[in-house]
């Protein structure tokens, strides 16, 4: 009972980190159907912000206002300067992303350097209670309520606004969307922004959690791209799905089957391909 | 093929065929190299170029047939026909596997499902500790040797080995193309909604042409195994499938040729590079996009629009 308490609510926290990782690229791909292998570097870069950010004024919410707001920028100038020019050519966009990728993780080594680092995390978050059998670390906590947050921001600024009402238009039918007067290229910087942004965001989280390291970039993608696959791209609801179900399996299939465990996570999502291709949430 | 082009290939078949004794041995081990790596461009040529998938997973088949190798040889001491037949038969399967779920999407959607496909090998292999030896790798894995006393050993034979599998491989690829369920598969590139109008097995066409190349990446892997004597996730890693891709369209996608080209500019730009510096990644990157913004039809592609 203990360890299957102890496993879910790891997965679980774990799936909270992910979500925050998948949402970006979820919106991103909903609106402007890029496959953006930079976005796992965003998660890396923001978690080397965030760390430089913690040891220069030790302030923790400062480090994850920095990390994500720059690594937004970086994302925003990339789409504007580069990827703007690629609509619709998926060949050419993800060797141009996979360039920035390549630069960003040489970047990252140059400054960084090659050590494992883990951000410090505030006191108060750093400390655990038990639980019954289960020992709740605060931070695993932490990082449920921020993804809950912003899960909530989301859900409202993408139904209640007039701004998430475009980008829902956008996602149904951009060619319509542009026809009836929305200006998709300027909605599609802002959301390649705010997928940036939010990847950021779960990269300084993480840091405290799982660290930053070289390296650390590329293993995180494919967990963003099983989490938006599995939910549906450009889908809300999808993504919270799909990341508490790939948090749950990784922890899960790392525990019980540890060799297997990249395979426990990847043959459900080929399973629920097969059944429905565009996802459990997904439209066509 | 019209003398034109047929004089330019016969020439770079003699300057195979005999400049390699000549070459300082650092030369031909790139030169190997290349052509162990042109085998693997080709083999996904036939899916991007010919049939219109542009496969993120590619490295998989490619590293499935160099841990067959490794682990044929280092454990259980098979021999080189063994090794082969069983390094291809193994990415035949996974590519028959793969297909199976990969096959019924299409665009950006058939490339994130063959990305995640390919980092399930990718986990196995670092993963799967007991079998692959995780991150360590499996090394001293031996250069083949034939029954009749050939050995493969040494860089000169051991390359003209490669030209030989490459000769194959561009031979019946050759063929694969311009046959007519070659030109079934560029009328799928062109127009999928025709072809299935026409009556045509559009599934199946793509399926075959999926575990073809998956079989082509294998050959390419399996010499890549005895080349290098030491196979790592690194084979199988999403920076290998990109790398593939990088060849292809950088050479020329839909052409045979582009793809050599490209494993020839791709594998000569990362071997010098990594001699003169340590940020070669960051230069590495930094060439992805230039060739983007610069070369989007590929060296093929701008000779092309160039004679015209």
């Amino acid at each position: 009972m203990e360890f299957w308490l102890t496993q879910a609510f790891n997965g679980i926290s774990y799936g909270a980190l992910l979500f925050l990782l998948g949402s970006g690229l979820s919106l991103v791909f909903g609106v402007m159907r890029i496959v953006n292998l930079a976005h796992g570097s965003y998660f890396l870069l923001g978690g080397y912000v965030g760390l430089t950010a913690v040891s220069r004024t030790k302030s923790f919410p400062l480090a994850l206002l920095s990390g994500a707001l720059s690594v937004a920028l970086i994302g925003l100038g990339m789409e504007r300067l580069f990827l703007r020019r690629l609509i619709k050519q998926s060949l050419p966009q993800v060797l141009m992303t996979m360039g920035f990728a390549l630069v960003f993780q040489d970047l990252g080594l140059l400054v960084w350097g090659g050590d494992p680092h883990t951000l410090a995390v505030p006191a108060l978050l750093a400390r655990s209670v038990q639980a019954g059998p289960v020992f709740v670390s605060f931070y695993r906590l932490f990082i449920i309520a921020v993804a809950s947050a912003v899960g909530l921001v989301l859900w409202v600024f993408l139904e209640k606004t007039r701004a998430g009402a475009c980008i829902r238009a956008t996602v149904d039918d951009a060619e319509m969307a542009q026809g009836v007067g929305i200006n998709v290229p300027l909605l599609s910087a802002g959301v390649f922004a705010l997928g940036a942004f939010l990847a950021a965001l779960g990269g300084v989280v993480g840091a405290g959690f799982i660290g930053v390291y070289p390296g650390l970039d590329f293993e995180v993608l494919p967990y963003a791209f099983v989490v938006v696959i599995v939910g549906g791209l450009g889908s809300l609801p999808g993504v919270i799905v799909g990341s508490l179900l790939v948090g749950l399996l990784d922890k899960f299939g790392k525990a019980l089957f540890p060799e297997l465990s990249y395979f426990t996570l990847f043959a459900p999502m080929a399973l629920i391909l097969a059944l429905k291709p565009t996802g459990l949430f997904g439209k066509r | 093929m019209t003398w034109r082009r047929a004089i330019p290939v016969a020439a770079c078949a003699a300057l195979l065929v005999g400049a390699p004794p000549f070459l300082p041995p650092y030369a031909l081990t790139l030169l190997t190299q290349i052509l162990i790596f042109a085998i693997f461009a080709m083999s996904l040529d036939l899916l991007l170029g010919y049939t219109g998938l542009a496969s993120l997973g590619h490295a998989a088949y490619f590293g499935i047939a160099a841990y067959v190798v490794a682990i044929l040889t280092t454990q259980h001491q098979a021999s080189f026909w063994a090794c082969l037949v069983a390094a291809i038969l193994a990415a035949c399967a996974v590519a028959a596997l793969f297909g199976l779920v990969a096959i019924r999407a299409t665009g950006v959607y058939f490339l994130m499902i063959t990305l995640a496909l390919g980092m399930v090998i990718w986990g196995l292999a670092f993963r799967w500790v007991s079998l692959t030896m995780g991150d360590n790798g499996i090394s001293g894995i031996a250069r083949p040797s034939l029954s009749a006393g050939w050995s493969f050993a040494r860089p000169l034979p051991f390359h003209y080995l490669s030209l030989v599998a490459f000769l194959i491989a561009f031979g019946l690829l050759a063929l694969i193309v311009r046959s007519p369920f070659g030109l079934s598969l560029q009328g799928i590139r062109e127009s999928e909604r025709r072809m299935r109008a026409l009556g045509y097995d559009v599934w199946l066409h793509k399926y075959v042409a999926f575990i073809l190349s998956g079989a082509f990446a294998g050959l390419a892997g399996a010499l890549w195994a005895y080349y290098d004597g030491f196979v790592s996730p690194v084979e199988v890693h999403l920076l290998t499938s990109v790398e593939a891709l990088l060849m292809v369209a950088l050479g020329g996608p839909g052409t045979l040729v582009g793809p050599i080209l490209g494993a020839g500019v791709i594998v000569l730009f990362k071997n010098l590079l990594s001699i003169y510096t340590k940020r070669w990644l960051l230069i590495l990157g930094l060439f992805y996009i230039a060739v983007i913004v610069i070369a989007p039809k590929g060296i093929v592609g701008a000779l092309r629009g160039a004679r015209r």
